[in-house]
């Protein structure tokens, strides 16, 4: 029947059956079955399914986090695109872009702004979606793979992020990159290979920037063009799962896509690109003196996602702070969904009241724990100067992890003994890391000065 | 192993198996050879010849912008090419003729003017590079690689 439909019937006029061969389904839709064809017909619609649960179109739900990311990733393709038409991949040439973007170019600024923007706002949203599908244990079987995609793509989002910081090749992207590379160096076999691979030599140069920019415009774009189209398509096959009550079942009753989707996400995005355009602006994507490769700044500090790691580094040796702890949170992050199996909780905000105290709790421990650590090992803690006898890996690295393991180890015991499901221990452990290593992106950010030492941003 | 048959079926898809990485290997070998490092020449990687020793008062730092790295005369003569990449985070080491010590700025390391850690998170002395006093008395610094130590020692230094 769509067969018939969709054919161009020859007693058409000419120009009609142009516009037919183009649009085949009839607009606007009359009806129910029209609205559901064109969304299964049309190329850019065909990501969503015809119909929607209606209690999914809660805004409080989602909050259009993945669409924003599909949105962020859009702009800045198309910012992206017009920035390499200015832009030279060359020491001597990279930094002169920038200013040329700044005085010459028209609109340089603004969409050099809307592209930076655009692109730390993305790593932000991207974690805020990570936890919307975890607080809302959106990623229960059959969902679990598709939670281990987007963990991938919030890691080729930052990888994109840094690749990009370096190109403007001022002070600023020279020593970020610098530091935030040499985390890499101390992975023990491939990291020195790798390293020199990045670099194109033993320090970042001409070669570490051909290198970023192919990796940031194309290779980075690509993979996550790839990855992003698999997942969309198993949300879809897996359809988007349904809010619901601790105590009710999900209400299943569904609605078209269109207009009840398509005209809530129409809305969302233009409002975010005012928000978008207002602030890229009104306010300007950091550009400091050109890179001089004989001076670092003091402090040096990493990009701001990067921070956390880098406050690590202060307290752990680095194969612990940059390596040994990350890849430990890392591991567990992709295992969370394959562990997750004793409650049945899908599209229960924090799964339960429980859930949702001890959610509360472990966020605050966690800002508290993280701002105590930092201050004891700032000005007590000296396990190296107290045990001068053994290798700083074994005083600096595997004596605090095995606290800080024991720690952990006790908070969720002590999470079982109050009550709490394997489940909603775990949420609770995971809250109580997330809501820490928040905490320490936020003292490296703000809380550290010359020298790296501790001080009061106020 | 021997006594196994191994139908024809099993063999074939071994045999493409087998195939399959071997050609997955070729070209992960030409892609890791193509996008390797080139070496360049008469640069930053090369010979430094610094001129006459006599030129380094004793209990100096001199700086080697070009070399990346800092010609130290200690107290007694000897001397040292340290390099200025921190054994941290990478970051360009700068002196402080004030206190005589290497402070690193990105993240609070410090090291005698012989590059030994006073102060973590460096896990490890300043790295050197070679250095020679040819036959007329020139310092000559070799800065092709970095030597990497764990502990600074007394045979680092060279006497002239």
């Amino acid at each position: 029947m769509a067969e018939n439909e969709t054919q161009t019937s020859p007693k058409e006029p000419l120009v009609k059956r142009v516009v037919h061969s183009i649009q085949r389904d009839p607009l606007p839709p009359e009806d129910d079955r029209g609205r559901m064809r064109i969304v299964m017909n049309n190329l850019f619609l065909h990501i969503h399914p015809t119909k929607t649960p209606k209690a999914s179109l809660k805004f409080t739900y989602t909050f259009g986090l993945g669409g924003l990311l599909l949105l962020l990733a859009s702009v800045l393709a198309i910012t992206g695109v017009l920035l390499i038409f200015v832009y030279t991949p060359s020491p001597d040439a990279a930094y002169d872009s920038m200013i040329a973007l700044q005085t010459e170019v028209y609109f340089g600024n603004l969409i050099r702004n809307l592209h930076h923007w655009a692109g730390n706002l993305m790593v932000v949203v991207a974690v805020l979606h990570l936890l919307r599908v975890f607080y809302t244990a959106a990623f229960s079987s059959p969902r679990e793979f598709n939670w281990v995609m987007g963990v991938g793509m919030l890691l080729i989002v930052i990888a994109a992020n840094f690749t990009g910081y370096l190109l403007p090749w001022d002070q600023l992207a020279y020593w970020a990159v610098t530091v935030g590379i040499s985390l890499l160096d101390y992975v023990p076999l491939i990291g020195e290979p790798i390293t020199r691979l990045l670099l194109g030599g033993s320090e970042v140069g001409a070669a570490t920037l051909t290198n970023f920019y192919a990796l940031h415009i194309a290779v980075i774009p690509l993979t996550l063009f790839g990855i992003a189209s698999f997942h969309i398509w198993r949300v879809r096959k897996d359809k988007i799962t349904v809010p619901r009550k601790i105590s009710e079942e999900a209400d299943q009753a569904r609605v078209t896509t269109i207009p009840h989707l398509v005209s809530i996400e129409f809305v969302f995005a233009l409002v975010w690109i005012a928000l978008l355009l207002l602030w890229a602006s009104f306010v300007n994507a950091p550009l400091e003196e050109a890179a001089n490769p004989a001076l670092s700044p003091n402090p040096a500090k990493a990009a701001w996602y990067f921070m956390g790691f880098q406050e690590l580094l202060l307290h752990f040796h680095p194969v612990f702070g940059a390596i040994v702890i990350p890849g430990m949170g890392l591991l567990a992050l992709l295992a969370i969904p394959y562990l997750d199996r004793d409650m049945d909780s899908v599209g229960v905000w924090f799964r339960s009241e429980n859930g949702r105290w001890a959610s509360l709790l472990s966020a605050n421990l966690g800002v508290i724990g993280a701002f105590a650590f930092v201050l004891l090992d700032e000005y007590w803690l000296d396990l190296p100067g107290w045990l001068p006898f053994l290798p700083s890996y074994i005083s600096n690295g595997w004596i605090p992890l095995a606290g800080l393991l024991l720690i952990l180890i006790g908070f969720y015991e002590g999470m079982k003994a109050l009550k709490a499901t394997d489940c909603e221990a775990r949420q609770a452990l995971f809250t109580l890391l997330f809501s820490a290593f928040v905490t320490l992106t936020f003292i490296g950010i703000f809380f550290r000065g010359e020298g790296m030492a501790f001080v009061l941003p106020f | 192993m021997s006594k196994e048959k191994v139908s024809r079926r099993d063999f074939v898809n071994i045999a493409w198996g087998v195939m399959g990485a071997a050609a997955l290997a070729e070209l992960s070998f030409v892609g890791l050879k193509f996008l390797s490092p080139r070496v360049t020449e008469g640069e930053f990687g090369g010979e430094f010849n610094l001129g006459p020793y006599e030129d380094f008062p004793v209990g100096s730092v001199t700086p080697v912008e070009a070399g990346r790295f800092y010609l130290v005369r200690l107290e007694d003569g000897g001397l040292l090419a340290i390099y200025r990449r921190c054994t941290h985070l990478g970051c360009a080491v700068p002196f402080d003729q004030a206190s005589g010590q290497f402070v690193c700025p990105c993240h609070g390391s410090v090291f005698t003017n012989e590059g030994e850690v006073l102060n973590q998170p460096a896990p490890r002395p300043l790295d050197l590079f070679a250095l020679s006093i040819n036959d007329a008395g020139e310092i000559v610094v070799d800065t092709g690689a970095p030597i990497e130590r764990d502990h600074t020692s007394p045979e680092d230094i060279v006497y002239v």
